[in-house]
């Protein structure tokens, strides 16, 4: 699904990302995790290209044909079926929560704007589609009841269950989730776990998630990637990961 | 309740427009000419609070799209021997001399003169953002202006075209005559007609997909470029819409004053409308229609500041300008004060109100 070819990503003298490489089978929930400052965001950020990495590539494979997507605009890649949430949400925080995830299909249109101008029998049926879908979507997070509420006034657990939506809204077949479960409550974020199953399944997705909580990374992801000081440290399933000297000593430092 | 409240607004336009016939009839001629100004200040509000409060652009080039509109408008309504008489100091070239086409044609044409011009120049300027794009909007609307100015054979230089065809009352006096009497003059049914339908046009547009893809890019440009809206293209699209708003704005001033020329549309211009759009509520439709008409009034009664001021026991002297340095008040103590817009916060309230009964 997706390939990541020593990829690495310097800002002037900064390394952010030293030679990563990764490889993500189709269906699989994959896990980055690593301390702060050890360049997780920075590898979202090459592969929904808002960096473009300085040395090697990013490949996306949703089937048989793959291509290269770093270097991509984002707007491409979110096309292509890679789409993200953020660490700090970034939603569209003045308009409606049904506006928010109506505006994740906006990309699948196929009207023009003069056919959505003149309210063509076309573009009417699309924009209720995306409104059906829309509306499916939020019942699916469990945010039917505020539809009408501007973003910006639901709390925060909801609002990252929005964001979540909005993304599922552009028909992805890789989600990246940055952070999904931070500052949420040990309860919530048992909810956030079952969640992440479900959309997988009834999207038939696949995930990749930066998470600091550890019963959420260890819980439901099938492989992990550690990083530290950008480069890659530990890859394997959790119980490697867990019982692995060069990610304990990264967390707990060494005596 | 979708359905109510379309009805709703079907009416209120319907009443809106018979309210303008009778006002044509028994209005006095002062008083026409302001409500005429008023709607095409509406277009104009409209079309910039597209870029800068719909789409978050900070554009300042309004003034030189509407001169293009202006410009276009006016070469294509005036007659054979106006054209001749204005352009004495040096002929006008042979092929616009003999163009002439109906006014509604013309307004069209305008328009799209000044989105034309708004796509070329928006497809390099839009590369900016904030205040650089600012000031590269405000140097084209400049360079449309000196152009203008440069290009005698076509628009006359800074001597302006004069005898601008008006749009009266004439035609629809003479087919009511039998039922009523009305005063041959400003037709207020025209501005008034293309305001509204610009108002209509706003809220299907940003109430559609697209409308709400250029809402997503001012609230954030960088979720919205993931969410898969190419950036560049819809804010070309809304540069160009706002341009062709400008354009029509234009052409409608052009007609109501019957006389332009390239000092009309400095920066000054832009600033007037800009006062319009942050009063009404950037990304508000009927804030800025409502703020449209509160300022064009008010900018008339205002007029006395600018005579001598007799203040009780004494008189100062007139002080011209003086109404402008009330309106620049007026708009930094409502950018400190109501930074989302005067209008829009009191339409909320009523509405509010209204809701809560």
């Amino acid at each position: 699904m997706l390939k990541i070819n020593d990829m690495t990503m310097k800002f002037g003298g900064v390394v952010a990302v030293n030679k990563f490489s990764a490889n993500i089978e189709n269906g699989q929930i994959v896990g980055l995790i690593g301390p702060n400052g050890a360049g997780k965001t920075t590898v979202f950020n090459v592969v929904t290209g808002v960096y473009k990495p300085t040395e090697g590539n990013v490949e996306f494979n949703p089937n048989e044909t793959g291509y290269v997507i770093s270097g991509l605009r984002p707007d491409k890649i979110a096309k292509l079926g890679v789409c993200r949430t953020f660490q700090n949400i970034r939603l569209f925080k003045e308009l409606s929560v049904l506006d928010n995830v109506f505006i994740g299909s906006h990309l699948r249109l196929k009207s023009n704007l003069l056919s959505s101008i003149f309210k063509l029998p076309s573009y009417n049926n699309e924009e209720r589609q995306m409104y059906e879908k829309a509306r499916y979507l939020l019942e699916k997070v469990g945010l039917y009841e505020e539809r009408n509420e501007k973003a910006f006034s639901l709390p925060y657990g909801k609002q990252r269950r929005l964001e979540i939506a909005r993304a599922l809204a552009t028909d992805p077949k890789l989600l990246l989730l940055d952070e999904p479960a931070a500052g949420m409550n040990p309860q919530e974020t048992q909810d956030l776990m079952g969640f992440i199953g479900n959309i997988k399944e009834e999207f038939d997705l696949t995930i990749f998630l930066i998470e600091h909580h550890m019963e959420v990374v260890m819980g439901i992801c099938e492989r992990i990637f550690v990083l530290d000081h950008g480069i890659m440290i530990a890859e394997g399933n959790p119980q490697e990961i867990q019982s692995d000297e060069r990610v304990i000593e990264a967390y707990l430092g060494v005596e | 309740m979708k359905k109510k409240s379309l009805y709703l607004q079907i009416g209120i336009i319907v009443v809106a427009l018979i309210a303008l016939f009778f006002m044509n009839i028994y209005m006095d001629n002062y008083k026409i000419k302001i409500l005429n100004l008023s709607a095409i200040y509406v277009v104009l509000a409209l079309g910039m609070n597209l870029i800068n409060g719909f789409t978050g652009l900070f554009s300042l080039g309004h003034a030189g799209f509407m001169a293009v509109g202006a410009y276009t408008v006016a070469l294509l309504t005036m007659p054979l021997e106006t054209k001749t008489m204005n352009f004495y100091m040096k002929p006008m070239v042979p092929f616009l001399l003999n163009l002439n086409m109906p006014f509604i044609f013309a307004l069209l044409a305008g328009g799209i003169m000044a989105a034309i011009f708004g796509f070329l120049i928006g497809a390099p300027v839009l590369k900016l953002t904030d205040d650089y794009l600012a000031i590269a909007t405000l140097g084209f609307s400049e360079i449309i202006r000196i152009i203008i100015i440069n290009i005698q054979s076509v628009t006359n230089g800074s001597l302006g075209l004069k005898g601008i065809p008006q749009l009266t009352t004439g035609n629809m006096s003479e087919k009511l005559s039998w039922l009523i009497k009305i005063p041959i003059r400003t037709n207020l049914l025209w501005a008034w007609g293309i305001a509204i339908l610009t108002m209509v046009f706003m809220k299907v547009l940003m109430n559609g997909s697209y409308g709400k893809a250029f809402k997503a890019i001012r609230e954030d440009e960088i979720a919205a470029r993931s969410m898969g809206i190419n950036l560049f293209k819809h804010k070309v699209m809304s540069f160009t819409i706002g341009s062709f708003l400008a354009g029509i704005g234009g052409g409608l001033l052009a007609v109501h004053l019957g006389t332009i020329d390239p000092a009309l549309f400095k920066f000054a211009l832009t600033f007037n409308i800009l006062l319009i759009v942050v009063l009404g509520g950037m990304g508000n439709i009927n804030g800025t229609a409502i703020s449209a008409v509160i300022i064009t009034v008010a900018m008339e009664v205002l007029r006395f500041l600018d005579e001598p001021l007799k203040l009780g026991f004494t008189t100062t002297r007139a002080l011209p300008g003086l109404r402008m340095v009330v309106f620049s008040l007026a708009l930094m103590i409502i950018v400190i004060f109501k930074r989302e817009g005067f209008v829009k916060s009191t339409l909320e309230k009523v509405r509010g109100k209204y809701a809560k009964n």
